[in-house]
């Protein structure tokens, strides 16, 4: 009996360590640049455009970029995913066509973003012409979280209980109206932690853009949805590995890695805190 | 005695199974209808199939007729909106929704295009004096429906009901997730609607029927077994399977 | 009839998923049997040798990025599966509530580390630790991008692993405790075991990621189209090779066509590994039994 509660103990505290070595992982990662980026930050280097070949100045251009870029693809996706959610949960009744539209928003979920980036490099950039452009990575960017707020809102709706479908419909509203009044409220924190996430994936992603919508260096910022614009993530890959001093912009590019983190992850926190929040307040 | 709703005929399946089968009946206004039977007989799919809400399964099929004021409901041009403002529904389990009392109760007007507020308290106010509820919220209109009892929260339920002004009332089991005193409320409740509205209560409650009711259908297996004034359906049943029903033979 | 076009514009919304899977595939397909007219297809899955911009001789061979995929994949998931799956059951089974309550978000706050920032990391700091304990040449090499994909492919197979083990009843459980079974040979022998399917699908879903990974590689191996069968050598993986190249192929030429050949590839690879974990998990409701 007691060795059996020995080899218990054991595999608990192997489990245990695994998990805490994962923790410290993360917090290692962090740490490191932190350390090495809280240097360079500053009022100046968040809102000064690079300078001398990027090897001083700030990376406003980038973080403006990333914006773009991120808040281009959540105008598309939002809405189009959330109506797919509904159409989804509310009106489609299983069959085969709901069952092809779910395979197919798993798929989309799988495929590789780099995949993605080769898709809208071939349909945006270069079948429909729009050139390396905000635009061109937005769609792109658009396409790959659709699948993201897709499943999130369908979980959201899901989650709203029958009875209040029930209770509206029965009192003489129309579907919609009950979609409107008893089930989107409802499930609209469900959503939002969704939309939340998907913008902070958008922001970090890195291969869609470098083919569809940014250049390596652009001494101004863009003017219009055509123009090709700079991005943190990109200009952390550029910095990294294709500058042609890599070592004297090492601090530039720690910098940029923590501000990115920071815009990130403060979003992923966002998006957890909502979800608690909401969960714990919910009273049905 | 004028007819309210009729059934011709009318059977409901679910995929190959048949929930209801042949029913033909009639109910009458202004009185209270009790439809009473073992658990999976078919009850409230009857009812359901009153006001169309079977319509969002998806695999249901329904032949036959309901005819309310003698137009079939389930006819081409029949609009289902309109349908489900004349008959109303209350549900086994309260179903509130998580908003103010008052936004509970003005929820149907609104929907139906009232906004003034002077014209929604009165409907408001109204309709919860109907449900024996007023003097229980008048002054906490503004919070939360989920903070009152279960039994508060059916009336709540059966003024909204009433607040989109129906002329049939469906209620589905409405006491069986209240204690005996809520149940007494809703029982005097049910009673006292019957002077301005047709009443169809479904129950397993077998006391229940025979209190609350002027009329009684047995149903068993989804088919109609008997149907008359509730005094003569309990004392004097002409069917076996009814008697046996009632005496506590089964079910 | 607002209603009507309500549900149409719905409906079209939700038929828009697959207007897009369809025009990936075909996009993908069409320009890559394009190159096919040029290079054979049995060259172009079993060539040595991927040169595809040499004046003298180009050509075109994917193994070196297969095998350069494969080795990080394999690492990878040689890690992150038992780390994964102890992790989940340590979730799902052990840990306490505070504990639960610290290890689920920051899960979620590794999957949410853009993977440039992880490619960054293996470039600076996990790189320079490798090269301390092995005394590597190529600072760059298979383990450093192997070790960074498997954190990333962690908070993935965590996750799903997470909910299958949750899910299964807690009957089964009790089951097991009540014939004076510990609580560990209830994990062990019980529960895992019914939560296998939902487990098997979360690692299929981990291995999806993994072959996908494109920054966090392309910036830890080195890059070097090579097969060598020492981990601690560079390697290109099918993902770098896309990112690498693209930007600076000729529209048409046939190393563009090549390319979305090996994206089709890619494609198809990630397709068939989904599509297994979608069987699963829809055949066992997700739930394992």
């Amino acid at each position: 009996m007691n060795k059996k509660l020995l080899k218990q103990t054991i595999f608990f505290q192997i489990f245990r360590m695994t998990s805490a070595l994962v923790i410290l992982f993360l917090f290692v990662m962090i740490w490191t640049f932190i350390s090495n980026g809280i240097g360079v930050i500053s009022w100046t280097f968040l809102t000064d455009m690079p300078k001398r070949g990027m090897t001083e100045g700030g990376i406003f251009p980038a973080i403006v970029g990333t914006v773009y870029l991120t808040l281009g693809a959540i105008v598309f996706a939002l809405p189009i995913g959330v109506a797919s959610a509904i159409y989804l949960v509310e009106y489609a009744h299983e069959g085969r066509l709901v069952r092809i539209i779910n395979s197919a928003i798993i798929n989309l979920a799988g495929v590789p973003s780099i995949v993605y980036g080769l898709f809208g490099f071939g349909i945006f950039v270069v079948f429909l012409n729009f050139g390396t452009s905000i635009l061109s990575g937005s769609l792109t960017l658009f396409i790959m979280i659709l699948p993201t707020i897709v499943s999130a809102s369908r979980e959201a709706l899901l989650g709203v209980p029958k009875s209040f479908r029930e209770g509206s419909l029965a009192l003489g509203a129309t579907k919609w109206q009950t979609i409107r009044h008893m089930v989107l409220p409802y499930a609209l924190p469900g959503i939002l932690t969704g939309a939340i996430l998907a913008v902070a994936r958008a922001a970090g992603e890195t291969a869609p853009i470098i083919l569809t919508a940014v250049f390596f260096f652009r001494p101004s910022l863009p003017r219009s949805i055509m123009d090709g614009t700079m991005a943190l993530a990109s200009h952390i890959y550029y910095m990294a590995t294709q500058h042609h001093a890599i070592n004297l912009v090492r601090p530039l590019t720690y910098g940029s890695v923590l501000v990115l983190l920071s815009i990130v992850l403060s979003l992923n926190i966002l998006a957890i805190v909502i979800r608690t929040r909401y969960r714990r307040r919910k009273n049905w | 005695m004028p007819v309210k709703i009729e059934t011709k005929d009318l059977t409901v399946s679910f995929g190959d199974v048949d929930a209801i089968k042949n029913v033909s009946m009639e109910i009458f206004t202004n009185r209270v209808t009790a439809i009473i039977g073992p658990s999976g007989c078919g009850k409230s799919t009857l009812i359901k199939s009153f006001n169309r809400m079977n319509d969002l399964v998806s695999n249901v099929k329904i032949t036959g007729q309901v005819l309310l004021d003698g137009e079939n409901i389930y006819g081409t041009n029949y609009d289902v909106v309109t349908l489900r403002k004349k008959v109303g529904m209350i549900f086994q389990k309260p179903n509130p929704f998580p908003k103010s009392i008052y936004d509970n109760v003005a929820y149907g007007p609104r929907i139906h295009g009232i906004h003034k507020k002077e014209i929604l308290d009165k409907i408001v106010e109204e309709n919860l004096k109907k449900a024996a509820l007023w003097h229980e919220v008048s002054d906490r209109l503004n919070s939360s429906a989920m903070d009152l009892s279960g039994g508060q929260q059916q009336r709540l339920c059966i003024a909204r009901a009433l607040a989109v002004e129906p002329e049939v009332i469906l209620m589905d089991e409405p006491c069986s997730a209240l204690d005996p005193i809520a149940t007494a409320k809703i029982e005097g409740l049910i009673r006292t609607l019957s002077r301005d509205y047709t009443i169809v209560v479904v129950t397993h409650n077998m006391q229940q029927a025979a209190r609350v009711s002027d009329y009684t259908a047995f149903l068993y297996l989804g088919k109609l077994i008997e149907y008359g004034l509730t005094k003569d359906v309990f004392e004097n049943p002409q069917n076996d399977l009814t008697e046996k029903y009632l005496t506590g033979k089964f079910g | 009839m607002k209603e009507f076009l309500i549900e149409k514009f719905l409906f079209a919304s939700s038929i828009f998923s697959i207007i897009v899977v369809t025009l990936i595939f075909l996009l993908l397909f069409s320009q890559g049997i394009l190159g096919f007219r040029e290079i054979s297809i049995i060259d172009f899955l079993f060539g040595q040798t991927w040169q595809p911009t040499s004046l003298v001789k180009a050509e075109f061979g994917t193994v070196p990025l297969v095998y350069g995929t494969a080795v990080v994949t394999s690492i990878a998931m040689a890690i992150s599966v038992p780390v994964g799956i102890a992790i989940a059951v340590y979730i799902a089974e052990i840990a306490n509530p505070i504990e639960k309550e610290i290890l689920k978000p920051i899960v979620e706050l590794l999957a949410g580390v853009p993977s440039v920032v992880y490619g960054f990391f293996a470039l600076v700091t996990l790189a320079t630790w490798i090269q301390q304990l092995t005394g590597t040449n190529s600072r760059l090499n298979a383990l450093n991008g192997g070790l960074i994909l498997a954190i990333m492919v962690i908070p993935t197979i965590v996750s799903l692993a997470e909910d299958a083990i949750s899910s299964v009843p807690r009957e089964y459980r009790e089951g097991s405790m009540a014939l004076g079974a510990s609580k560990w040979e209830t994990i062990k022998n019980v529960t895992v075991p019914s939560a296998a399917p939902g487990i098997l699908a979360a690692v299929l879903l981990g291995f999806g990621r993994a072959v996908g990974e494109t920054m966090a590689v392309l910036m830890a191996t080195g890059n070097a189209a090579v097969v060598n069968f020492n981990i601690l050598d560079s390697v290109r993986t099918m993902t770098a090779t896309i990112v690498i190249e693209t930007p600076e192929v000729a529209f048409g030429s046939l190393h563009y066509h090549a390319l979305f050949g090996v994206a089709l590839l890619l494609f198809l690879i990630t397709f068939v590994f989904n599509y297994m974990a979608g069987v699963i998990m829809r055949r066992y409701g997700r739930t394992g039994r």
